[in-house]
């Protein structure tokens, strides 16, 4: 970091430096930030069944108080007070923690393995678990309508196998075990590899020191490798947990019509209903609910960079 | 002995798990007969029907412009963002800007894609091709900060040092020796912006307009009324380019390492 103080040229190298800051900055301020500023806003006014369908709240800098006597938290009562919504959110909660609890307990395994498996066919591990994450999102969570259809092909090999009457179907579509199943399939990777990296890094001696030292293998686990796997752990939930929580494809496609997600409600109340206002107040508690994952995810990546 | 074969096992089932359903649609893509659970012989029938298939054609074309301007442009303000997380220390806001790079990598995607729409309405902007480029841009660029910025952190700065210690100026500094020694990981986060915004639907269905339909939007749209043989052959392709481009960027790679260990190599025995 002392380079970054070189004296020659800091007429305009500081110059490049301010540009090379602030332009990234600049944007992430007016795309990423202030869109949060805008939706709290827009969630504090009225619907109008116009275009754009709310009523401006904020015109200008001189109506200071005509923006306080307009400001309603009718959207948030709506919300807090319809059954549906503080279950929708709930169920969203429950959904995400069960899927990352799957996620850890299929990806840690496959994280284990890889991070045992000899350095020279690691490299290639890595690339077959990212490959799948280059293929559409969409495309994959797809593929898994054909196989869970009630006549698909999961029907069609348990009836192959003997497994399944002729007359009998699978009856996973549109509920909510396709929905776990597309989740853990599309996030696995994301799981995998925060875990693989920390594993990797591990230092095998410990773990012979502990062997020599008598300590059975399961043993040995607990106390020395799932400990210092921890970060990766950590990294690899919040990375899982977070998204899931506001998933609306993976329920859209998979989930059946009792399957409650709030990524799927904020969605029907902007494009069904057009309602601006309710989808946005339902954006902002859900973002509420997640500042703590947010935040201890930030923490994470810090410490790793 | 015991847990290789332990190993074995679940590195078998979990790359199943991973590759099989991907297999079977590819498969299911030559198939002639339109039920998809019923194999009718192997045909190139969907691929025919999706080529003549204006509307499909048009989305397509849309995606690949967005996908190429908005990894592009993701890829210079990401890159740029590396540079100022890594290299310039402490400035003011250092805490707000990591932590805008990291957020949108989980926020989920209905909240950017409504935020954003949000602000597009409250600016005035007409919503269409360049609302999803701009937004598209937004997000990618925080991936390409973060692959850019971890290859920064594992680098020889004495090269760098070396030119501006005799006099070359930042910028000249910057394009002649930390730009090609970076260069795999600026690739690499292109790639990952440009899979990105071929990929995203949520996002571009905010803040797309009349005339912008991306393919997502389309393959979405077609989806919801029943899976045809014609998206499998799309993801078909779709898979393939990606495939394609992939396997293209490891061996570059890798060439580029084998090019670097050679200069290396050479550098040390010349002087001598």
């Amino acid at each position: 970091m002392a380079v970054a103080q070189n004296s020659d040229g800091q007429g305009k190298g500081g110059l490049g430096r301010v540009f090379v800051v602030a332009l990234p900055y600049l944007w992430l301020v007016l795309f990423f930030v202030a869109p949060f500023f805008i939706i709290f806003k827009i969630s504090l006014s009225d619907t109008a069944i116009a275009l754009p369908p709310y009523t401006p709240v904020f015109e200008g800098f001189g109506a200071i108080q005509d923006f306080v006597s307009q400001l309603d938290i009718e959207n948030y009562i709506f919300l807090t007070d319809d059954p549906l919504y503080v279950k929708a959110y709930l169920s969203s909660l429950r959904i995400a923690a069960i899927s990352t609890m799957l996620l850890l307990l299929i990806g840690y395994p496959i994280a284990l393995a890889m991070a045992r498996a000899s350095a020279s066919i690691r490299p290639t591990l890595v690339m077959m678990v990212i490959l799948p994450f280059w293929t559409s999102f969409l495309i994959r969570v797809y593929a898994w309508i054909g196989i869970l259809k009630p006549d698909g092909l999961l029907t069609l090999l348990l009836q192959a196998v003997g497994l399944m009457g002729p007359e009998d179907q699978v009856q996973i579509f549109r509920t909510d075990t396709a929905v776990f199943i597309g989740i853990v399939y599309s996030y696995l990777p994301f799981m995998v590899l925060p875990l693989y990296a920390a594993l990797e890094k591990m230092d095998n001696t410990l773990l012979e020191a502990a062997n020599d030292l008598g300590c059975p293998p399961l043993k040995a686990f607990w106390r020395i490798t799932f400990p210092l796997s921890l970060p990766g752990v950590i990294a690899g939930s919040m990375i899982c947990f977070i998204p899931i929580t506001g998933e609306f494809v993976i329920p859209d496609l998979l989930g059946g019509a009792d399957t409650l997600m709030i990524g799927k409600t904020l969605w029907t109340e902007f494009f069904g209903n057009r309602d601006w206002p309710l989808a946005s107040a339902v954006a902002v508690i859900l973002l509420i609910l997640l500042v703590i994952p947010i935040m201890i995810f930030q923490n994470q990546q810090k410490k790793v960079a | 002995m015991k847990s290789s074969r332990f190993d074995a096992t679940v590195l078998t089932l979990g790359f199943a798990f991973l590759y099989i359903p991907i297999v079977i649609l590819i498969i299911y893509s030559f198939n002639a007969s339109r039920l998809v659970t019923v194999w009718g012989g192997f045909s190139l029938h969907w691929y025919q029907t999706m080529w003549s298939n204006q509307g499909l054609m048009d989305a397509a074309w849309v995606t690949a412009r967005v996908g190429l301007l908005s990894a592009t442009l993701g890829t210079v303000l990401g890159t740029m963002a590396a540079m100022a997380l890594v290299r310039y220390g402490r400035f003011p806001g250092r805490m707000l800007f990591s932590g805008m790079i990291y957020a949108p990598l989980v926020m989920p995607e209905v909240i950017t894609g409504l935020s954003m729409l949000l602000l597009f309405v409250a600016l005035g902007v007409d919503r269409g091709f360049w609302t999803v480029v701009v937004a598209h841009t937004t997000f990618t660029m925080c991936y390409v900060a973060i692959v850019v910025q971890s290859r920064l952190l594992t680098f020889d700065r004495s090269l760098e040092e070396a030119a501006l210690d005799l006099g070359c100026p930042p910028v000249k500094t910057f394009f002649r020796i930390t730009l090609p020694l970076i260069f795999p990981a600026v690739i690499a986060g292109w790639m990952l912006a440009f899979t990105l915004s071929l990929d995203d639907l949520v996002i571009a269905s905010f803040t797309t307009g009349p005339g912008a339909t991306t393919l997502p939007i389309k393959i979405y749209s077609q989806v919801r009324l029943g899976v045809t043989p014609e998206i499998n052959a799309i993801c078909t392709i779709l898979i393939g380019l990606v495939t394609i481009g992939v396997i293209i960027a490891s061996l570059n790679t890798k060439r580029a390492e084998l090019r670097r260990v050679h200069d290396e190599h050479m550098a040390l025995r010349t002087p001598s």
